[in-house]
């Protein structure tokens, strides 16, 4: 089956406030797309746009080949699990209830998750190292404990495909390099078939780190994509953000991106265009 | 360390529900018993058979069984909805009447008794007033497409409750005063003085109708108190869920509201009860607060008719009993709108 997701000349946005336009994309399982903007460029529209949980402005979202806009919600969730930022929900679930949610879409209409689920559930909270938080209060878990059961969830929806909005934002530096771990895992198919993830970051050296292919964003427009190397330069990345960034190389053979802190003695200044060395 | 959790919770619904059986028939045993008239348990159990007769078996069977089945009923059929529209609405603070359910039950059975209708005639006008009102809500919402659903739905409740209201108090001042406002006063702050075997009859199935979908969609109603966008991304048709579920409560609080006039807060506060014990699952949340609600209700309709010689109105009694529980509840709680 085809389950590839694909956006053409696509327009983003609400009716009377357009936030973006002319984005194309496409995701198949194995790939990694890491999407990289300011603050309010239109990564989160953009995720509910490619999920189908609002329209299109223009262009279209195809799944499998198919507008998204005919398939059944149902449909969506065995093909895309969402990893939403992580929030508080109303009402104390124990974090397995939260996780077994992800089950829905495989349950016929009236029925309950039964012990199958159970166990898909609990091996998916075990795969991120949280199986001792199966019977715990999600409400009370820590954000970054939340974010961990959220995408619990979305690997219990056992989808091709994954769309994790900054799901490393709420998390402490080693939940950070686990998750990364993780999704590196997820698409070199570690869990059984090689899955398609799309993730948004503030950290442009997670897109180093994963390997993945970029997709920078600025003002809802895809400013550059491709292989982290080439898209993320000092100097792509003090135009998107507006302060003077550096990418180096560590002895390690990594490239890191260094944003400059207030103002430096001259001479000893990391300034974009002698430090761009990507 | 899974398996075992598992089975702990298993073995635990069962007793439960062992439990929560067993207190409601013993409760509604001994409320056959409380009253004016004396009745011994021998003669309960022997009316209940069918080998006594005489007073005691006349009024048992004929004034007091009908209104303990009235309260288990509307008891449980309140918490019931109230546990409904507390999930749909992720919010523990709302009540059955959020949409305008009584408030609009209640103009159509104040208007039922403006123009002097039969007693069936008013309780399907409360009925149609509660389903009308509710439905008017939901067209509104409907027709402001582009917002949050759950906060246009909650807010035109609130206007709709508002008017309903307003239209209700202006029969009040109209309605004969010697006559008609007591019988209006009286509805309003709901009672089961008056309720008879035959009256259930219509309500029932009506109730039982509205609980259907609740408990077949219980695992679906779960996932959309996480909110539409996630709900609608884990697989759920949120909208039409949601209308499924707002139609289904409805029809659950309309047709007990006809029956008992506006009695409120258990709808509020016994789902609260209910999640302390089995948490907030939907699945058990349903079944339990009915079972606690039928039992609450029962309570305090017998402290209503048997603990002074005039009858306390139920409204005034729930109100009493749930405004400090609320308050605690408020004091305590961590959650507004989310």
């Amino acid at each position: 089956m085809d389950v590839r997701l694909a956006a053409q000349g696509l327009a983003i946005g609400y009716p009377g406030r357009r936030i973006g336009a002319g984005i194309d994309l496409e995701l198949a399982p194995g790939g990694i797309l890491c999407l990289l903007g300011p603050n309010g460029c239109g990564k989160t529209t953009l995720f509910r746009t490619l999920l189908g949980l609002i329209p299109a402005q223009g262009g279209e979202v195809l799944l499998g080949g198919r507008p998204l806009a005919a398939a059944r919600r149902a449909e969506i969730a065995r093909a895309i699990a969402y990893v939403p930022q992580a929030h508080a929900p109303p009402f104390p679930y124990r974090a397995l209830d939260i996780v077994l949610m992800g089950r829905t879409a495989r349950l016929p209409a009236l029925s309950q998750p039964g012990a199958r689920d159970r166990e898909i559930a609990l091996r998916a909270l075990d795969r991120l190292g949280i199986g001792d938080l199966a019977q715990a209060d999600y409400s009370r878990l820590s954000g970054g404990q939340r974010q961990l059961v959220l995408i619990a969830r979305a690997l219990a929806q056992e989808t091709p495909l994954m769309v994790m909005d900054e799901p490393t934002a709420s998390l402490d530096f080693g939940n950070q390099a686990r998750v990364l771990a993780e999704i590196a895992g997820l698409a070199g198919g570690a869990g059984g078939e090689p899955l398609g993830v799309v993730l948004s970051t503030h950290d442009p050296d997670q897109a180093f780190a994963l390997g993945a292919e970029v997709v920078l964003m600025k003002e809802g427009r895809i400013l550059a994509r491709g292989r982290p190397e080439a898209v993320l330069t000092g100097e792509a990345l003090s135009t998107v953000y507006g302060v003077p960034v550096s990418v180096e190389r560590t002895e390690g053979g990594r490239l890191v991106c260094l944003p400059a802190l207030g103002r430096r003695p001259p001479g000893q200044a990391a300034s974009p265009e002698v430090m761009d060395i990507a | 360390m899974v398996e075992g959790t598992r089975a702990v919770r298993r073995d635990a619904t069962l007793p439960l529900a062992a439990g929560l059986g067993f207190g409601l028939v013993a409760m509604a045993f001994a409320a056959l018993l409380i009253g004016p008239y004396p009745v011994s348990p021998a003669q309960a159990i022997g009316a209940l058979a069918g080998a006594e007769t005489g007073q005691a078996a006349t009024v048992v069977l004929s004034i007091r069984l009908p209104r303990v089945a009235a309260a288990l009923l509307v008891g449980g059929a309140l918490a019931a909805a109230g546990a409904s529209y507390q999930t749909l609405f992720r919010n523990p603070l709302v009540s059955p009447d959020i949409l305008g359910v009584s408030a609009g039950a209640g103009l159509g059975a104040v208007l039922g008794i403006f123009l002097s209708l039969p007693v069936a005639a008013i309780q399907g006008m409360a009925f149609l007033g509660g389903l009308g009102a509710v439905a008017l809500v939901a067209l509104v919402a409907a027709a402001v497409r582009n917002a949050d659903q759950t906060l246009v739905l909650v807010l035109t409740g609130v206007v709709v409750g508002a008017l309903a209201g307003a239209a209700t108090s202006l029969l009040k001042v109209l309605a004969d005063p010697y006559d008609q406002l007591p019988a209006i006063t009286f509805w309003l702050l709901g009672s089961l003085a008056a309720v008879t075997a035959e009256d259930m009859l219509p309500a029932l199935p009506v109730v039982l109708v509205g609980l259907v979908p609740l408990v077949a969609l219980r695992w679906r109603i779960n996932v959309l108190s996480l909110g539409d966008e996630e709900a609608r991304a884990l697989g759920v048709e949120a909208g039409r869920l949601r209308l499924l579920v707002i139609a289904a409560a409805t029809l659950v609080t309309a047709s007990v509201v006809s029956l008992a006039g506006v009695v409120g807060w258990v709808g509020l506060v016994i789902p609260h009860l209910a999640r302390m014990l089995v948490g907030p699952g939907f699945g058990l949340l349903l079944p339990v607060s009915a079972a606690i609600g039928a039992g609450y209700l029962l309570v305090v309709d017998t402290l209503a008719r048997s603990a002074t010689s005039t009858e306390i109105p139920l409204g005034v009694l729930t109100a009493v009993i749930g405004a400090p529980f609320f308050i605690g509840l408020l004091a305590r709680g961590r959650r507004g709108w989310t």
